[in-house]
């Protein structure tokens, strides 16, 4: 039994651990594959030569169509996914029962503490059932809104999935979004309510929200406990009987979908694909339908869950492919790969991902701009849903403006780059990308567009030059116990939320679905949610377009003065509650001077909130003799040496602190 | 020629006949016959304390029994050897601080001056000060420690009210303190101070400006106004940071301070120093060699000194601090004969700030002859009249550069440490871009 590093914890990354851990242990039929250190980069260990060249390749022609099953597990966070997927692999022989899973515990720090997974990942199962060997394909995916699209392009090389529900917490928000994303893909979805050994199951109330929120029968739930065995082996047999095999033929020309990407830097890209048609090998020139290049194949194999060559990939098959490819750009994801010479219809693909949120990244300090920008390099070579533009601000010099899929994929990035890259950054509060559409013939025409987004608020037209401004929103999905509802509600009234739809999923639930404008929900909402629900409500949310909003560019000024670097754009109906606390801020980390400060926020000329900074009245050391000169004097000429960084607004000088509390995310809110 | 015994009891003798002396009016002013290099003050440090006041973060010990004679021993030692290292001949002033040098007994200071005047001329006028506590001051001790050369006093009041006393954790009252200071101002007439404390936690402007008149009743002609700074690691740093006080209100601080000043003026005190007013010429000439950057010399547990070691052949000022802890202290001065535990060499730039931060601290300020002591190349015009920022300053009245030097007006003084930054940084640019100077650092 593993043991668990506490509550949220949910190690989504166990495929990738285990790729690291499991050296000598095959599936039947399989050699043992390479040893493999651990590493911190669990999708690219280093490899000092190909696995290869020094191992038996799986002859996959074993799994005909009919055998093979691709699917996928989703489930909320905490409720059993991963441990769901250790048993199955234990079950079909990749991992050894009696193991301590230590190893586990060596994968990212970041999905560790979070309790999330952030990258999908893949193992091919070989499942004896009666009497019929099968392959059972399992895509593991991420499991948070933020990376829905990563879910959706998973989802899309499976035929279904495995819906986790924890018997003690029943459904919750995140249960229903991926409910809802893998309903729209046509998946089968087969209910698996978890923990059943708890002391506060209660798997009949479970089975009656998924009857009700799902419209499934509750006679289709399987009742199991991952965590003791209990009734496992009967998922894997409805995985097989109730998930249909793929549509996929090996006798058609290869059509293969690119659904997820790494990089290596000892083999350039390892591409994750799923064979919709046909037949690829080694030696076997493949174009990329995207980018029209050509490649050869280098290995193909199966994730088993280290990479297990093989000697060809068939129709129906999940595995990996590598091809030369230098850059993860030249894998793009949805991307169709094809015989050269043999051009197929391109399979539809995904929407490309858009960033939903952008921050500011500085370097605390200028010096270590290279570092940073070669940790950003680094991590945004594994995850390319991360845009990455240049800026430069007056107060924290040159950094970039990153947009991120959310806020927790930001929030991802930025501890990534902390924990595995050791780069300290300043993460400017985040924004959303706002649009206004152009009425101004010349801004159109510099343009050469009418309707035009707005990433940094130095860039907003001014109103005269705008029929109208749109902000993002998002539908948002709250499911809490009842008791919270009246305070979530108003909650929800107070960041310009409409309520859309509410319904008692059971006796005591409430589910609650809001349009927000995404503005609202990117700093706190989450923290608020969850604190005045004393940690019950579960939120999650997915992208619903742009509506008409009523945008207004805010200064901030001293002593009358415009700070630049403060310039923000708010809905006309937050700008008093916005501009006073950054008011507050700067005044809490503005040192006093020896003349008063007016701080002020205006909308034009319009002042709509102030506060004062009090000059020094008295500011010397009272003691003063022999003893202590040093100890003074250091202090004195670390000021002096801190006066050269200070930025100058006015006559009033700003420390670099002062922006960084102001422009800061402040989660301990 | 005297025996050295006989000429140190002969100065404790003249010392009393010279007691009643007085300073010349501008202290610091006149020049004295030896060169700065071969003058200094002397510091002692006392260590031990009766109890800890819950407001001090100095370094003091509270003993569970002091042998004397051995702390003794360590003090005069020290004080030959570091009078030896620093070749000075002449020392002008006395300082015995602590911890409670007044829980010393007479005999330990007396041996110390006896020990001073035996190695190098102590004029029999030099400023012999000791700090005092009231309750462990009564007036019989006082007079023994006059008879050992004590020649001024400084009280440690803090505080006419008994529950503000309490607060702090003295052990006197009001009332021990006032019956203290008569009997001192009996005993050393003109030449007693008392320190008052402001802005303590929750504190108010009206009562205490009623403590500070009902002190200008009763003291002599030297208070020093002392505002609170909670130190990290005292017990009242934790009670207000546990909200158990309320934190002490820095706008109040500054209205006590400020209304403070002005009735020390209104009563015939000279602010000569931020922290310290005087009237009738009884500056404190001990702490004046500090603010003027003179030579100094720190004796006992964790005192600090700068002078030049030129006994030992340097030419350089050093920073020395001694060992901080009394028995650690003890062993090394029995062993080495010192209980010097760092020494750090100032560079000539460094020198010169302290010289602009120590200086501005005094109502003179920096006068261009005293600049000049310290600095040859650079005048106070070179450094600061071109600049920019000092110019800006010196429009808003905080500063003021004329023909006799550079000083912080009424206003400046008050907010020294918000101009000091902009001096330093100055200074620093003028040192990197004077002509370069072929001569050594002399």
């Amino acid at each position: 039994m593993w043991a668990r590093a506490g509550p949220g914890w949910w190690p989504g990354r166990t495929l990738a651990a285990w790729a690291t851990r499991s050296a000598g242990l095959g599936p039947p039929g399989a050699f043992p594959a390479a040893a493999l250190g651990p590493t911190a980069e669990p999708r690219a260990p280093d490899r000092p030569f190909s696995s290869a060249d020094r191992q038996e390749k799986i002859d996959m022609s074993r799994f005909p169509v009919e055998n093979t099953r691709n699917f996928s597990i989703i489930a909320h966070v905490d409720h059993g996914k991963s441990t769901l997927a250790d048993r199955f692999l234990e079950l079909t022989g990749a991992i050894d029962k009696t193991k301590n899973n230590k190893q586990v515990l060596d994968k990212l720090q970041v999905e560790r503490e979070r309790g999330i997974t952030v990258k999908a990942q893949t193992a091919s199962l070989f499942y004896n059932c009666e009497g019929k060997q099968y392959l059972l394909n399992l895509i593991d995916t991420p499991g948070h809104v933020d990376f829905s699209y990563e879910v959706s392009r998973s989802l899309s090389a499976c035929q279904g999935v495995l819906l986790v529900v924890d018997a003690n917490e029943g459904i919750q928000a995140q249960t229903v979004a991926n409910f809802f994303l893998a309903f729209e893909a046509q998946l089968s979805v087969i209910p698996v309510i978890n923990k059943i050994d708890l002391k506060n199951a209660d798997p009949e109330r479970v089975e009656k929200q998924i009857e009700k929120v799902f419209d499934i029968p509750s006679d289709e739930c399987i009742k199991i406990s991952a965590k003791l065995g209990t009734n496992v082996e009967s998922v894997l047999q409805a995985v097989i009987k109730r998930i249909p095999p793929p549509k996929a033929h090996r006798k058609n020309s290869l059509r293969a979908l690119v659904f997820d990407s790494t990089y290596d830097q000892y083999r350039g890209v390892i591409a994750n694909v799923a064979l919709f048609d046909g037949v690829v090998s080694k030696g076997d020139k493949i174009v990329s339908a995207h980018t029209q290049k050509t490649y050869e194949v280098n290995e193909v194999g199966v994730l088993n869950p280290n990479e297990q060559p093989a000697y060809k990939l068939y129709a129906g098959q999940v595995g990996y492919l590598i091809a030369g490819m230098k850059d993860v750009t030249e894998a793009q994801i949805g991307d169709t790969l094809y015989l050269h010479k043999q051009p197929v219809e391109p399979l539809p693909g995904f929407k490309s991902a858009k960033p939903m949120v952008f921050a500011g990244v500085y370097p605390i300090d200028q010096s270590e701009y290279n570092n940073l920008k070669n940790a950003i390099e680094k991590l945004t070579l594994n995850d390319s849903s991360v845009t990455v533009h240049r800026d430069s601000s007056l107060a924290l010099g040159a950094g970039w403006r990153l947009g991120f899929l959310g806020l927790l994929h930001m929030e991802v990035f930025n501890q990534r780059l902390e924990q595995e890259y050791n780069a300290s950054v300043i993460l400017t509060t985040p924004t959303v990308p706002y649009k206004a559409v152009l009425s101004s013939a010349k801004l159109i025409k510099e343009y050469r567009e009418k309707e035009i987004t707005i990433i940094n608020p130095a860039q907003f037209p001014d109103k005269s030059k705008v029929t109208e401004y749109l902000e993002p929103i998002v539908l948002g999905t709250i499911i809490t116990p009842d008791e919270y509802t009246g305070k979530i509600i108003m909650l929800c009234q107070g960041r310009r939320a409409v309520q859309k739809n509410m319904m008692y999923i059971d006796q005591t639930r409430v589910m609650l679905k809001y349009l927000f404008p995404l503005n609202e929900i990117v700093v706190d909402f989450y923290d608020s949610l969850k604190s005045l629900s004393s940690g019950y409500a579960s939120f999650d949310y997915e992208d619903a377009g742009y509506q008409t909003a009523e945008l207004v560019k805010m200064d901030i000024l001293l002593n009358g003065n415009i700070v630049e670097e403060l310039v923000t754009v708010v809905h006309k109906d937050k700008a008093y509650s916005v501009g006073k606390t950054i008011c507050e801020r700067l005044k809490d980390s503005l040192p006093r001077q020896l003349f008063e400060i007016a701080i002020q926020a205006a909308i034009g000329s319009k002042i709509i909130a102030r506060e004062t900074v009090k000059a020094y009245r008295k500011n010397v050391l009272a003691k003063c003799y022999g003893g202590d000169i040093t100890r003074k004097m250091k202090l004195l000429k670390r000021q002096a040496e801190g006066k050269k960084k200070l930025r100058k607004i006015g006559n009033i000088e700003v420390p670099k602190d002062a922006f960084i509390k102001v422009l800061k995310t402040q989660s301990d809110k | 020629m005297a025996l050295p015994g006989a000429r140190a009891r002969g100065w404790v003798r003249a010392a009393n006949v010279a007691q009643r002396r007085r300073l010349s009016e501008d202290a610091g002013g006149t020049p004295s016959p030896a060169p700065g290099s071969q003058r200094a003050a002397l510091y002692v440090h006392w260590p031990y304390c009766e109890k800890r006041c819950s407001y001090c973060n100095f370094n003091k010990y509270i003993p569970r029994g002091v042998d004397e004679a051995a702390m003794r021993r360590c003090l005069v030692t020290e004080a030959q050897t570091l009078l030896r290292l620093s070749g000075v001949r002449r020392v002008e002033s006395v300082f015995f601080g602590g911890g409670t040098p007044s829980l010393a007994s007479p005999r330990t200071v007396a041996a110390v001056l006896e020990a001073v005047a035996q190695a190098t001329h102590l004029p029999a006028d030099s400023e012999v000060t000791l700090e005092a506590n009231p309750t462990s001051a009564p007036g019989s001790r006082l007079a023994a420690f006059r008879a050992a050369g004590v020649n001024r006093l400084s009280i440690g009041l803090q505080s006419l009210d008994d529950a503000e006393l309490q607060l702090l954790g003295r052990t006197h009252s009001a009332g021990d303190a006032l019956r203290t200071l008569a009997e001192a101002r009996r005993l050393f007439p003109g030449r007693v101070s008392v320190d008052l404390l402001l802005g303590l936690p929750a504190q108010q402007v009206g009562p205490w400006l009623r403590q500070l008149q009902e002190l200008l009743r009763r003291c002599d002609d030297h208070i020093s106004l002392y505002q609170l700074t909670l130190e990290r690691g005292t017990a009242l740093f934790a009670q207000v940071q546990q909200g158990a006080l309320p934190a002490p209100d820095p706008e109040l601080a500054a209205e006590m301070y400020q209304q403070g000043r002005a009735v020390l003026r209104e009563a015939g005190f000279r602010q000569y120093e931020v922290s310290n007013f005087a009237r009738n010429g009884a500056l404190s000439t001990h702490n004046w060699t500090y603010w003027q950057c003179g030579q100094y010399l720190g004796v006992g547990p964790g005192a600090h000194g700068r002078f030049i070691p030129q006994g030992a052949g340097g030419h350089t000022r050093e920073a020395r601090i001694q060992t901080l802890e009394p028995d650690n202290w003890m062993k090394e001065v029995m062993l080495f004969g010192h209980g010097t535990r760092r020494r750090i060499r100032l560079g000539e730039l460094e020198l010169l700030e302290e010289v602009l931060a120590m200086g501005l601290r005094t109502d003179v300020g920096l006068t261009h002859q005293h600049w000049q002591q310290f600095e040859h190349q650079l005048t106070l015009w070179d450094v600061f009249g071109a600049s920019e920022e000092v110019k800006v300053l010196l429009e808003q009245c905080l500063l003021l550069l004329d023909h006799r030097g550079l000083r912080c007006s009424w206003e400046g003084l008050a907010v020294l440490d918000s101009l000091l930054p902009t001096l330093l940084s100055r200074l620093q640019e003028a040192w990197q871009q004077r002509p370069s100077s072929p001569v050594p650092g002399g």
